[in-house]
């Protein structure tokens, strides 16, 4: 049957290339931790990937019951995390997950530094990944501020003070991203809202896409 | 691929008649015990993914997620501290090569190097060897780089009281109480309290909330005659009627807020 439902579809569309270029790739003895304890060095990226899934799904069910302005965002979070079912877990996985994707990228990072897998032919690779990481700070900083606590709110005007330091563009840079030239309020609140939700997750996902298609195509590094 | 003529289209598409078997590639004669990714690498790869969401959903449960006070412009008090994986730069502002006129440096050029260094690293370390002690410099930078972020870090999260913190910042749904600013008791908690404690007993930088409060009738009366903590005595003066107006009042709004 689930054949029959395949080959329709295939005769269609011809998926079955597309598969094949999916689901065909080696994997090395070299980083196979079933042959190689150490290999597990090569996890790092694979659960980086896997926490980044969590934080997508984990924020889609977030964004159910967030209000991003400032008279509701700090309720509907506090009833999220005191009356809605498995809202603290969800919630719990979708700020625990900020700090762990940061964590393996930083050792998936030292993996490919300290073993050198930067090198030609994979420097393209190497920049688009050092993007991913600022993305990720990006959203981390973003993301900060829509619980709108205290700790939120004078971490993003410290924050945004600093970007106001920037010589020549400064002002520009902190009004772009606060909706005001010194008001840290509604504007800025839905401002960090659509980066952290749109615009951010957007670049990411280019980003993470130009990074699996560039390791598919030149294959993971060899050994030392 | 067939090309030229003879080719066979289905119906008046571009979609190859010609069907392409859908087996998976012969790994057999490749160095090593190479496998397949699917699906004998990703059996076994979806156990190490198990492990890891077992113990990142311990982590979950055993620590709720945080949650201060609403956003309060006013608290002049409040000592900002962003994530964690900020502290260095945040940190790194604090000396004095990076902070005043010094500025640019502790924003910007430092920061520019470090970060600029790790982007364009493949161009920077570009000899073909690939060991660590094969290229030296490129290895001391990183391992300086890292020792500086994990010292500025510790610097920075060392000397905060994280307990004391939450403690101090614990929410408070205010929304759920109304204040009876007709109650003789508020006009009393207006003279003698509201400055430290808030308008909505809510608390402020100097002083506790009071809605929640573990104090019975009779403590919270010898509290605001006499004091407590930090709190000084003699706070509230007036007659032992209007005492009695203003703890029955602050009785009533805890009654009302559980």
């Amino acid at each position: 049957m689930l054949q029959k439902i395949y080959d329709w579809i295939d005769d269609r569309i011809d998926i079955t290339p597309i598969w094949r270029d999916i689901a065909d790739h080696e994997v090395p003895e070299h980083v196979n931790p079933a042959h190689h304890f150490s290999a597990f060095v090569y996890c790092f990226g694979g659960l980086t990937f896997f926490v980044v899934v969590i934080q997508i799904l984990s924020g889609m069910f977030l964004t159910m019951y967030y209000v991003p302005d400032i008279e509701n965002a700090w309720k509907s979070v506090y009833y999220l995390q005191t009356e809605v079912a498995h809202g603290q877990i969800v919630r719990g996985m979708h700020h625990w997950g900020a700090s762990v994707v940061i964590v393996m990228l930083l050792l998936h990072t030292l993996r490919v530094f300290f073993q050198g897998a930067y090198k030609k032919p994979r420097e393209l690779n190497w920049i688009v990944g050092v993007l991913i990481f600022f993305i990720m700070l990006g959203l981390g900083f973003t993301g900060y501020l829509l619980p709108w606590d205290n700790k939120a709110y004078f971490a993003t005007q410290v924050g945004l003070e600093i970007a106001e330091q920037v010589p020549f563009i400064g002002m520009h840079l902190k009004t772009l991203l606060a909706g005001d030239p010194s008001i840290v309020g509604a504007q800025t609140l839905t401002r960090f809202f659509a980066i952290h939700v749109f615009f951010l997750p957007a670049a990411l996902f280019g980003l993470m896409a130009a990074h699996f298609i560039l390791i598919r195509r030149q294959g993971i590094s060899g050994p030392l | 691929m067939h090309k030229g003529k003879g080719m066979k289209f289905v119906g008046d598409s571009r979609i190859s008649a010609e069907r392409k078997p859908n087996v998976p590639k012969d790994y057999s004669e490749y160095p090593g015990r190479t496998e397949a990714f699917w699906p004998n690498f990703l059996l076994k790869e979806w156990l190490v993914g198990a492990v890891f969401l077992a113990g990142f959903l311990t982590l979950t449960l055993a620590h709720p997620s945080p949650l201060e006070g609403v956003a309060d412009p006013t608290n002049a008090a409040y000592i900002p501290l962003p994530d964690w994986y900020f502290l260095f730069l945040y940190e790194l502002l604090k000396y004095e090569f990076a902070s005043g006129s010094w500025t640019i440096m502790g924003i910007l050029v430092l920061p520019g190097l470090a970060f600029g260094g790790l982007l364009l690293a493949p161009f920077l370390d570009n000899g073909p060897g690939r060991r660590p002690h094969q290229r030296p410099v490129a290895v001391a930078m990183m391992i300086l780089g890292l020792a500086s972020v994990i010292w500025l870090t510790y610097e920075s999260a060392a000397h905060v009281n994280w307990e004391e913190r939450a403690e101090a910042n614990k929410p408070i749904p205010t929304s759920e109480v109304e204040i009876d600013t007709d109650d003789p008791g508020y006009a009393i908690y207006e003279n003698s309290c509201l400055q430290c404690h808030g308008e909505d007993l809510q608390g402020g930088a100097a002083a506790p909330g009071l809605i929640g409060t573990e104090h019975s009738a009779e403590e919270i009366a010898t509290i605001a005659v006499e004091g407590i903590g930090s709190m000084p005595p003699d706070q509230f003066q007036g007659t032992d009627e209007e005492l009695q107006q203003l703890v029955d009042f602050i009785v009533s709004v805890n009654e009302q807020a559980e």
